[in-house]
């Protein structure tokens, strides 16, 4: 059997080369990575893979949809993957952010194993995304509590347990969250001068 | 009563405003519907989110859900477009280079004569003229190559028309891969922000009324939850009579200019919501008449015909046979579904779901079910009419 080639469009370098290892370890396959936007579909078309891997969240995306409409007859025409095989794997590729392109009527045993490494691997990624938006905004928002707890600390000549306890209290009493409170502080405090 | 929740994907655009309305004023809730709005990172990736199943119903280009029932494109789902969401609301525009070049030669940068932007930009243009537009399957494409046909520059052989998303289209612009894009707004403006590139004319000079984004939702689920289509189709109808109100326009650019939409200043976006256009970096100002409509002359009727014609430009490109793409496309805008949600309304509805497109050349007023319906003009800058088939 030939040598399926594989195109991995993505921008992150560290990203790529994940990507890259998971699917080597899927099997012997030939893979290349396009990091840049620019002429995405007509490099694809240079490289003419056998399948297109790119994330969800990529608004580079579109340009592959010229892909679909092959126009002469050296064009591979594309489909996208998902839509071709078992519903399962359908959720879990767009569950885990992940969409493929494969030239048409190639059989779907053949890419399963390639999707699955990705699924894996995105999976992976989705989470790390997460737990990064997640940690940055609870160190935001720990930076305006401090700020305020220090406002109210100097304002009223209380320490900084009376100044957090302070801050729980009006938050409770509004029903809205400590960090709600403390930024709406810190905002008017710089209005104020 | 428990809200019904619609889970409704979009793109960061100013034609968005219809969704984004409705949910933000109240629209939705007083339909007893909530919508949880997710911004799509694409076209493709909404298009997709709504074939899965992902959300009910999605902003969308026009031409996408006519495009998959022809089979181009897409997974196959058929889609239905239950509203016009925007008519018009797409900008050219030009690299400062080229803008160089046409301005020597003494083309003024009306903004508003398609002949003559037409003219200037193919007697300036390298060839093959790189144009960018967001998508394959979008009225900013179909714009395009009707309008440099035309004038005697048809596609493909001329013109090279590239997929570039919205956000990336300045930076495609800047960097040389392009000389020139269609494109929604803001994205035309901050082009002209960022210096570079220059606005050549509005979408609207190349067909005055030309469905841009519909609200679309899979068929099938249109068949399944009739209620729910008609309480989401008579929110967003609220949200454009709402837009249409000339006091609406600097709160409108507030809401749209929020973190979780567009998250860009809104003074960029009031531009294409007031049709004060800014041309150039030096300032230029163009006043443009329905810039982007979302309600005068019932801009959110689906007529059939629109999407006939969508689909016959379609098929004339792709080779597909005319007759059955006419019939295939015709039955995507649902004018069935759009005139029972709004019967008992005050919307005016007009009498007929198909019409002659492009004889309109001033406000005309036609029958409508319960009197009198105003309809904006709708004319082709060449003066073609297109006949649509009989129902």
């Amino acid at each position: 059997m030939v040598t399926l080639s594989i195109v991995v469009v993505e921008p992150d370098r560290d990203r790529a080369l994940l990507i890259v290892d998971s699917l080597r370890d899927a099997g012997d396959f030939d893979v290349h990575v396009i990091s840049e936007p620019t002429g995405l579909a007509r490099r694809i078309q240079a490289i003419s893979p056998d399948v297109v891997l790119i994330d969800l969240e990529n608004p580079s995306r579109d340009m592959l949809e010229e892909l679909a409409l092959a126009s002469g007859p050296m064009d591979r025409p594309v489909a996208m993957f998902v839509d071709k095989s078992g519903a399962g794997l359908t959720d879990a590729a767009i569950e885990a952010g992940v969409s493929a392109y494969v030239v048409d009527g190639m059989q779907p045993g053949r890419v399963k194993p390639i999707l699955d490494a990705a699924i894996a691997r995105f999976r992976m990624f989705q989470r790390m995304r997460t737990e990064l938006a997640e940690t940055k905004r609870a160190l935001e928002e720990r930076k305006m509590i401090d700020r305020a707890k220090g406002m109210l600390m100097r304002a009223r000549g209380i320490d900084e347990d009376a100044a957090y306890a302070l801050l729980r209290k009006t938050a409770m009493d509004q029903g809205k969250r400590v960090a709600e409170v403390a930024s709406a502080l810190v905002t008017a405090a710089g209005l104020l001068g | 009563m428990i809200a019904d929740t619609l889970q409704v994907g979009f793109l960061p655009l100013v034609d968005a405003a219809p969704l984004i309305v409705a949910h933000e004023m109240g629209f939705a809730a007083e339909e007893s519907i909530a919508l949880d709005l997710r911004r799509g990172p694409s076209w493709s990736a909404v298009r997709d989110m709504l074939s899965f199943g992902r959300v009910q119903a999605a902003h969308m280009l026009s031409p996408v859900p006519v495009a998959a029932a022809l089979g181009l494109g897409g997974t196959g789902t058929p889609l239905s477009a239950v509203s016009v969401l925007s008519v018009n609301g797409d900008t050219i525009g030009v690299s400062n280079a080229l803008a160089a070049r046409m301005r020597q030669s003494g083309h003024d940068f009306g903004y508003r004569d398609a002949r003559a932007a037409g003219a200037a930009l193919i007697a300036h243009a390298e060839h093959p003229l790189r144009l960018g537009v967001p998508f394959p399957f979008s009225m900013h494409a179909e714009l395009l190559y009707y309008w440099l046909s035309a004038l005697g520059m048809p596609a493909p052989q001329n013109v090279d028309i590239r997929t570039v998303p919205p956000s990336l289209m300045a930076q495609a612009l800047e960097a040389g891969e392009i000389d020139a894009f269609c494109v929604g707004e803001p994205w035309g403006s901050i082009a002209v922000e960022n210096g570079v590139g220059q606005l050549l004319l509005p979408g609207n000079a190349i067909w005055s009324f030309s469905p841009e984004k519909v609200l679309a939702v899979r068929s099938d689920w249109a068949a399944a939850q009739p209620d729910l289509v008609g309480r989401l189709i008579r929110a967003v109808w609220r949200a454009g009579r709402w837009l249409a109100e000339p006091d609406a326009r600097t709160l409108a650019a507030e809401l749209l200019s929020r973190k979780e939409y567009l998250d860009l200043p809104s003074e960029l976006l009031d531009r294409a919501l007031t049709g004060r256009m800014v041309i150039s970096q030096r300032g230029e100002e163009r006043q443009v008449d329905r810039f982007v409509e979302f309600h005068r002359g019932a801009a959110g009727f689906p007529w059939r015909s629109q999407a006939e014609w969508i689909g016959m430009q379609l098929a004339a490109r792709t080779g597909l046979d005319r007759a059955a793409a006419a019939k295939a496309a015709r039955t995507v805008f649902r004018s069935d579904l759009y005139r029972d949600a709004l019967a008992n309304t005050r919307a005016e509805l007009p009498g007929a779901s198909s019409k002659i497109e492009g004889t309109l050349r001033e406000q005309t007023a036609v029958a409508s079910v319960s009197g009198r319906l105003f309809l904006e003009p709708d004319a082709f800058f060449d003066g073609r009419i297109f006949e649509p088939s009989k129902d």
